[in-house]
């Protein structure tokens, strides 16, 4: 582990009167896989958009690969990648259309692109249906050339915005597989899930309660601490203390 | 035992895309059933076409023994639907909304209040919000009430907990065993695997095709093979060492462990812990379980769907 990738102190952002980011401190390591955990309305999304430049935090500190998310948010934008289930790729562009056109949007040369797309194609196993529209292909395929996609100008970290929501067992453990290859490589990896099993394939796990984060460690040490031996009990415990409900 | 839904030989293409194909079952009366599949299974086509607002190209169904085709009207006032994307309106507050869905279905909020008290009150101090500005899990709830407003026979819910987080999942599934008491039918469609279990019965859907029908009980009795948990301090590289062992049967990342198959029957457990502990693996620990759920649907996954269907 090098020096962080992510870095925040006390960042805040709020909407009016209600603080939707709560003075959140923390850092990310490269090559670590991170998740990003939370109830829905916790301040995820909010905090991502912060993290990604693409909004402006109220107050606190915080750098992403290396930039300002006040002042270089045109920066971070270049060097990182970003992938959602909800948006990945263009369905009725062909899967090379597609590499050609987010290599263009992240600034890559024409015969970069070109180079990158053979080599992409052909490690994917895509050669085949490389000309298909992309509404032809299965699920599973669409989302390992979206991660791909994702990392084509070579970040030094990734988002990953709940990149497994409705999917199938099989395609969503094919996904870590490449999250871990990824992590491999010395890419960062932040990620967002509401499986809670996934929580477990995180080198460190933060639990966002009410704009703050609530826990933050290993998988391990997070379910020691608190006494419970699975994430889900784990969850509930954060998000919904009191209820003193495990079944 | 009456029949609620009758599903025989439904079959749904569009264009080149099979979304259904030969689809067969039936729901009883006061069953919790599940539709357990993932995106572009066919989930979505057959809630529509149950709900009248689709015809199959082929096969029959019938919904509270009324005809889909021929009795479409007498099956929509005895429905209660919530379509997976978001479908209220949006520029209408919280009891605009409800009262809105009451007046369509000729009762009032009133008549039936104590079906939705529980859920409802919880919405109340919003009621006078706009429904397109209440956070997910608070337009989940509205739509759960409006769709259950005029105290319908049978509920179909689509994928109402996609994109929810797990303990709102849990908190929904709480309120569905309470309507499921008070005598309504529900059918509801998830691609979470763990909600499978919270079902009477359910059914797995794949490219359109139903995989297993069953109880959760009845489900994981389809799986067969020996299934250990497997766990070392180094996941990834445990996972890689399982793949590439010979006799690897079936190796999936499960949370904290790893849940495995062997090849064949001989292959000892002694022999795979001494070889992974000579890949460098620490704290390796191998223990028989119980498959659950997900094991089975990847296990079918995997099979011919033919041998398991019918």
């Amino acid at each position: 582990m090098g020096e962080p990738v992510i870095h925040t102190e006390q960042l805040t952002r709020t909407f009016g009167e209600f603080r939707a980011v709560d003075a959140i401190s923390f850092s990310v390591d490269s090559g670590e896989v991170f998740g990003f955990l939370g109830a829905n309305g916790a301040g995820k999304t909010t905090a991502m958009k912060m993290l990604t430049g693409l909004l402006l935090p109220t107050s606190g500190k915080a750098s992403v690969a290396g930039f300002d998310v006040f002042s270089e948010t045109e920066s971070i934008k270049k060097n990182i990648g970003y992938m959602s289930q909800r948006f990945s790729l263009y369905d009725d562009l062909t899967a090379r259309e597609n590499i050609r056109f987010f290599g263009g949007v992240y600034g890559l040369s024409s015969s970069t692109i070109k180079e990158k797309s053979e080599a992409l194609l052909a490690s994917l196993d895509l050669l085949a249906v490389a000309d298909s529209r992309l509404s032809d292909l299965p699920l599973g395929w669409k989302q390992k050339l979206a991660f791909s996609v994702a990392l084509l100008h070579e970040p030094k970290i990734v988002f990953l915005d709940e990149p497994t929501g409705g999917v199938d067992p099989l395609t969503r453990r094919r996904f870590w597989d490449m999250i871990y290859e990824a992590a491999d490589r010395g890419i960062t990896v932040f990620v967002t899930t509401h499986y809670m099993d996934e929580a477990e394939y995180c080198d460190r796990v933060s639990i966002m309660v009410n704009g703050r984060i609530a826990a933050l460690e290993t998988p391990a040490a997070m379910k020691e601490s608190f006494g419970v031996t699975t994430m889900d009990e784990l969850f509930i415990r954060l998000v919904r203390p009191g209820s003193g409900e495990t079944t | 035992m009456k029949t609620a839904v009758q599903v025989e030989g439904v079959t749904k293409t569009f264009k080149t895309l099979t979304a259904l194909s030969n689809v067969s079952l039936s729901v009883h009366e006061g069953e919790l059933f599940g539709i357990i599949g993932a995106d572009g299974a066919g989930k979505t086509t057959l809630f529509r076409i149950l709900c009248t607002l689709m015809l199959a190209d082929e096969g029959e169904a019938e919904v509270l023994g009324l005809d889909t085709l021929k009795e479409y009207r007498s099956i929509r006032s005895r429905i209660g639907y919530m379509p997976g994307r978001f479908s209220l309106y949006t520029d209408l507050s919280v009891e605009e909304n409800l009262k809105f869905f009451a007046t369509v279905f000729n009762t009032t909020v009133e008549e039936n209040y104590e079906l939705i008290a529980d859920i409802y009150i919880q919405l109340e101090p919003f009621k006078k919000r706009m429904a397109g500005q209440l956070s997910g899990g608070m337009k989940q709830k509205l739509a759960l009430c409006c769709a259950l407003i005029h105290r319908p026979d049978l509920l179909l819910l689509d994928e109402p907990t996609t994109g929810v987080d797990a303990v709102s999942r849990r908190e929904f599934w709480q309120m569905l065993g309470r309507l499921k008491e008070q005598g309504i039918t529900i059918l509801v469609s998830t691609p979470y695997m763990d909600e499978a279990s919270l079902c009477d019965r359910v059914a797995f859907l794949q490219d359109g095709t139903i995989l297993a029908v069953d109880t959760p009980v009845g489900i994981n009795r389809l799986f067969t093979a020996p299934l250990f948990a497997v766990r070392a301090n180094d996941k990834h590289k445990l996972l890689t060492r399982l793949r590439s062992y010979p006799y690897a049967g079936s190796v999936y990342a499960f949370g904290s462990s790893v849940h495995y198959t062997l090849s064949r029957a001989t292959a000892s457990i002694e022999e795979l812990e001494r070889y992974l502990l000579e890949s460098g693996l620490q704290g390796v620990t191998i223990e028989k379980i119980e498959p659950g759920i997900e094991d089975t649907f990847m296990a079918l996954m995997k099979t011919d769907n033919e041998r398991l269907h019918g």
